[in-house]
């Protein structure tokens, strides 16, 4: 399975949720795949998706909130997995593809190999974890995952392969985004 | 004259904070500011972050969902946070009011504080963050006004920088 694939999957398994994409090449296939007000693409602060994310959640309890990660990402900032286990947010779904590169710099290796980082966020005291590699077990695991309550990890398995050409640059200004983001995080008021 | 401590100062402190719509908490503690913590503690407010960046992380996420955050950091704190501030908050235009305690700024503190100490406004000033470091308590609350103002105006990070004088 490829990040392409795996990120529509996880798009169109959550339809409605507030989704935070990861720097690099996780955003590009996130703004690839589809571009909606809901989501935020990061360009830089890596490490810092699921931070964001923690935020979000705990702002907005009554709306879903998705985090698009990598292995290089989440190994850059572990204590993230801690925050989020210790503040409980049951809105929270942080999905994490792992490729085992750093996709965006050349694909060096990351240590996600030799550091199950799924067991790392089960440690920390996630409320469900599950791990998956293909895509008939990522539709089945975000249908899973979309009945019970948070906080979610779920670690995909992917390839590092990237598509020639590569996927498009994000062309949303930053600071429009956060405008339009934070109009479709705010609560649905009656019509 | 005695100046009155942070102590004495922590609740209309975080009165003030409350009263200009700052409504989220976060950072990492430092002992100059421990009655400002114990003070958002004492009002159910959970702070405690594990770094400063994944603090300033946080806060973005907070104020994407419509709050107003408060990010509470040493100035040892601040030097992890150069990157969140510039590649994500400056970038995307995501406010915060920084308070950052001011180890060092005599060069006369622990070892670990006596480099950072004394660059700190000038660390401040390179990374175009606005910042003040008020010498009362009435300065401090003066500083709130003035920090919520600007921020309601450029949606970008304010700093106050807390003095050691002022703790308790």
């Amino acid at each position: 399975m490829t990040l392409a694939e795996a990120i529509a999957l996880v798009h169109n398994g959550t339809a409605d949720a507030l989704v935070v994409h990861a720097n690099g090449m996780i955003s590009r296939a996130g703004f690839g795949h589809g571009d909606r007000s809901e989501h935020l693409y990061m360009i830089g602060s890596m490490g810092l998706a699921a931070s964001i994310g923690l935020g979000i959640a705990l702002a907005r309890p009554g709306r879903r909130v998705v985090v698009c990660d990598g292995d290089g990402n989440v190994l850059m900032n572990l204590g993230a997995l801690a925050q989020v286990a210790a503040r409980r947010p049951a809105n929270l779904l942080h999905v994490c593809f792992d490729n085992g590169v750093h996709g965006s710099t050349g694909n060096q290796a990351t240590i996600s190999g030799l550091v199950a980082l799924d067991e790392v966020a089960r440690a920390a005291g996630y409320a469900v974890v599950r791990r998956v590699g293909d895509p008939a077990a990522l539709r089945s695991a975000l249908g899973e995952l979309g009945e019970r309550p948070g906080p979610a990890f779920l670690l995909v398995r992917i390839t590092p392969d990237l598509p020639d050409p590569l996927f498009p640059r994000v062309t949303v200004p930053p600071a429009e985004m956060t405008q339009r983001f934070r109009r479709a995080a705010e609560p649905a008021t009656g019509r | 004259m005695s100046r009155p401590s942070l102590s004495a100062i922590a609740r209309p402190f975080v009165d003030a904070l409350e009263r200009h719509g700052f409504d989220f908490f976060t950072g990492v503690p430092c002992s100059l500011v421990k009655h400002v913590w114990a003070e958002l503690e004492a009002r159910g407010l959970q702070v405690t972050e594990t770094r400063e960046d994944a603090a300033l992380g946080l806060a973005a996420g907070a104020y994407l969902g419509g709050r107003l955050p408060v990010v509470i950091m040493q100035n040892s704190g601040f030097g992890v946070s150069l990157n969140a501030l510039a590649s994500l908050h400056r970038l995307y235009k995501i406010p915060c009011l920084l308070v950052i305690t001011w180890r060092g700024h005599d060069g006369a503190d622990a070892p670990e504080h006596n480099l950072l100490g004394p660059v700190t406004p000038a660390l401040l000033d390179v990374m175009e963050i606005p910042h003040r470091a008020p010498a009362g308590s009435d300065e401090l609350v003066d500083a709130v006004h003035w920090a919520a103002e600007l921020i309601a105006r450029t949606r970008e990070p304010v700093a106050i920088v807390v003095r050691p004088e002022l703790r308790a």
